[in-house]
C-alpha cells in the first residue's frame, strides 16, 4: 500500500493519519478537509470558546511542528464530492481527483437545521465565533432542542447573561438518551439559573424576531441557536456502492469495504461488545476509532469493541457517561446522592451492565463501571456482588 | 522523551490512565489528570504515544528526544 487518502481532517481523520504513521506506514499519506483551519478540537467551542474564557488558538489539535512531523499532504479548504471505488479516485470540488490503494472516510456530521433564516447552529469554530459576537447582557436567546449541545450553550449564554429560553419537543430533555428519571434531574438545573425550559414545544421554523411553534406561537429571540442533532456527511459517497444510511455502514473492524473504512461521527459499525451496530457522536469514539480504522487497513484485524465515553460541562455539573445507554431498559442508582446532585447511574439492558452516569462523583469512581463493562459483566454480578473498586 | 501537560486542557476523562497506568493517573477529587513519570522508561513509550493520541483534550505533548 503506497498511496492513503484520509477524508475528513478533524479528530478522527487525524488520528487515523498520526496511526498510520506510528504503525511505519511510509507511502503519501494525504488528509483533505473541507474547513479552512488545520485539525481542532469541537467540544471546547459550547464550552470554553463560547464563554469567550478561551482564544480559538487553543483549539489546535496538534502544532504546526507536529503535523509536519506526520509528512502530509494536507488539503485544507478541499471539498471531496465523489467516489469511484473501481477508479480508486476521491473526485474534488475543484475538479481534481486523488488516487489512493486505502481510504479511510472520517467526514463526520453537520448540524440539523430548521426551515428559515437566520438561526444559528453551533458546529464550527466559525459558528462559535458567530454566536460569541451576538450574546450578551440582556440580548434574549432562544436555543431550539435541549440534548447535550443545547444545554451546554444555554448554560453558558445564561452565565453571559443572556435572557434564555430552551424548547424542547420531548416532555423530558435527553430522556431518550440517559432515561427518563436521569433527564428529570440534569433538567431541573435549567430552572435554578434562570433558563426558560419549555418543554412539549416542537419548534417548526426560525423568523423574523424568534421562533414559531408548531400550534402557531411566536416564541420572541434576538439570536435562536438551532441544536436538534445532526446528520452524517455522507452525500458525496452516492453511487460509489458504499452502504450508507445514517452513517457509513461498516463491519465490526470498521471496514465499509476491502481498503475502505469509516471512523468517528459518520462511521456506523457493529460493536461486538454489545452486539449492536451504532453510531457514535462523542469525541473519545472519534480519536478511538480512528486508530483502530487505521490499524486495521494496515491489516491488524482486530475488532473496534469500546466502551464508548462522553462528557458534557454544565453549569457547575460535570456528567461523565460509559457504555451504551439508549435502548436500556432500567436505570438505577448506584451511589452517591441524587439531591446532592452527586451519583453514579447504572444501565441494564437485558441481564447485561450496558451503562453507567455519573455527576459530581470522582472519575475514579467510575473507571471500575467501565471495566466491568469492557468485560462484558452481567447485570446481576454487578448490582448484587458490586463493582471491584 | 519528554511528556508535557496542560492541565487546564484536560477534561478529566481518564482515558490516559487507563492506557498508561504506570505515567498517568488521575486526582481523587476532580479526576483531573496527573503525571507520575515526566520522562518515562522506553519500555513505556507506546503506551505513552497511545495516551497522547487518545487524549480527548490534545492536553498531553510528548517531546521525542
Ligand atoms: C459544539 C460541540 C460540542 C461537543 N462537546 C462534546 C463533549 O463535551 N463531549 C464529547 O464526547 N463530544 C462532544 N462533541 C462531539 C465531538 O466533537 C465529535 O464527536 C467529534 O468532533 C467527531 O470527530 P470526527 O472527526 O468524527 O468528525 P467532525 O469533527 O465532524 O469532522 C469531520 C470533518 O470532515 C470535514 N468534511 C465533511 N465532509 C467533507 C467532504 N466531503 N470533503 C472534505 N472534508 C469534509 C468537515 O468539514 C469536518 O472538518 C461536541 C461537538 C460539538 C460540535
Ligand atoms: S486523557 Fe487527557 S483529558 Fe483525559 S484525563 Fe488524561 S489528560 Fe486529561
Amino acid at each position: 500500500m503506497n498511496r492513503i487518502v484520509v477524508v475528513g481532517a478533524s479528530a478522527a481523520g487525524l488520528a487515523a493519519a498520526e496511526t498510520l504513521r506510528r504503525e511505519g506506514y511510509d507511502g503519501t499519506l494525504t488528509l483533505i478537509g473541507e474547513e479552512l483551519d488545520a485539525p481542532y478540537d469541537r467540544p471546547p467551542l459550547s464550552k470554553q470558546i463560547l464563554a469567550g474564557d478561551w482564544e480559538a488558538s487553543k483549539l489546535a489539535l496538534r502544532t504546526a511542528d507536529q503535523l509536519s512531523a506526520l509528512r502530509l499532504e494536507l488539503r485544507l479548504g478541499a471539498v471531496a464530492t465523489g467516489l469511484d471505488r473501481e477508479a480508486r479516485l476521491v473526485h474534488l470540488a475543484d475538479g481534481g481527483s486523488i488516487g489512493y490503494d486505502g481510504l479511510i472516510v472520517a467526514t463526520g456530521v453537520r448540524a440539523r437545521r430548521l426551515p428559515g433564516q437566520g438561526g444559528h447552529v453551533l458546529r464550527t469554530l466559525h459558528d462559535a465565533v458567530e454566536l460569541r459576537k451576538r450574546l450578551g447582557p440582556g440580548r434574549r436567546l432562544a436555543v431550539v432542542g435541549a440534548g447535550f449541545l443545547g444545554a451546554e450553550a444555554a448554560a453558558i449564554a445564561r452565565g453571559l447573561g443572556c435572557e434564555v429560553v430552551l424548547l424542547e419537543p420531548a416532555p423530558v430533555p435527553l430522556a431518550h438518551a440517559v432515561g427518563d428519571r436521569i433527564g428529570r434531574i440534569l433538567s431541573q438545573v435549567h430552572g435554578e439559573h434562570g433558563v426558560d425550559l419549555r418543554t412539549g414545544v416542537a419548534v417548526t421554523a426560525v423568523t423574523d424576531g424568534g421562533v414559531l411553534t408548531a400550534d402557531g406561537a411566536l416564541v420572541e429571540a434576538d439570536e435562536v441557536l438551532v441544536a436538534i442533532g445532526s446528520r452524517p456527511n455522507t452525500e458525496w459517497l452516492e453511487g460509489s456502492g458504499l452502504t450508507v444510511g445514517d452513517g457509513v455502514v461498516c463491519d465490526e473492524f470498521c471496514r465499509a469495504a476491502p481498503g475502505v473504512y469509516a471512523a468517528g461521527d459518520v462511521a456506523r459499525w457493529h460493536n461486538p461488545l454489545f452486539g449492536e451496530e451504532m453510531r457514535i457522536e462523542h469525541r473519545t469514539n472519534a480519536a478511538e476509532q480512528g486508530m483502530a480504522a487505521a490499524r486495521n487497513l494496515l491489516g491488524a484485524a482486530r475488532p473496534f469493541a469500546p466502551v464508548p465515553y462522553f462528557w458534557s460541562d454544565q453549569y457547575d455539573l460535570k456528567i461523565h457517561a460509559y457504555g451504551h445507554l439508549r435502548g436500556h431498559d432500567l436505570v438505577t442508582i448506584v451511589a452517591g446522592d441524587v439531591a446532592e446532585r452527586r451519583f453514579l447511574a447504572a444501565y441494564r439492558k437485558g441481564d447485561r451492565l450496558v451503562g453507567a452516569l455519573a455527576v459530581g462523583m470522582p472519575p475514579k469512581a467510575i473507571r471500575s463501571w467501565r471495566q466491568a463493562m469492557a468485560m462484558g459483566a452481567s447485570w446481576s454480578s454487578v448490582v448484587s456482588e458490586g463493582v471491584p473498586s | 522523551m519528554k511528556v508535557e501537560f496542560d492541565e487546564p486542557k484536560c477534561v478529566a476523562a481518564g482515558q490516559c490512565a487507563m492506557v498508561a497506568p504506570d505515567v498517568f493517573d488521575q486526582r481523587d477529587d476532580d479526576g483531573v489528570a496527573i503525571v507520575l513519570d515526566a520522562t518515562p522508561d522506553p519500555s513505556l513509550h507506546d503506551e505513552v504515544r497511545e495516551a497522547a493520541a487518545v487524549c480527548p483534550a490534545a492536553a498531553i505533548r510528548l517531546v521525542e528526544q
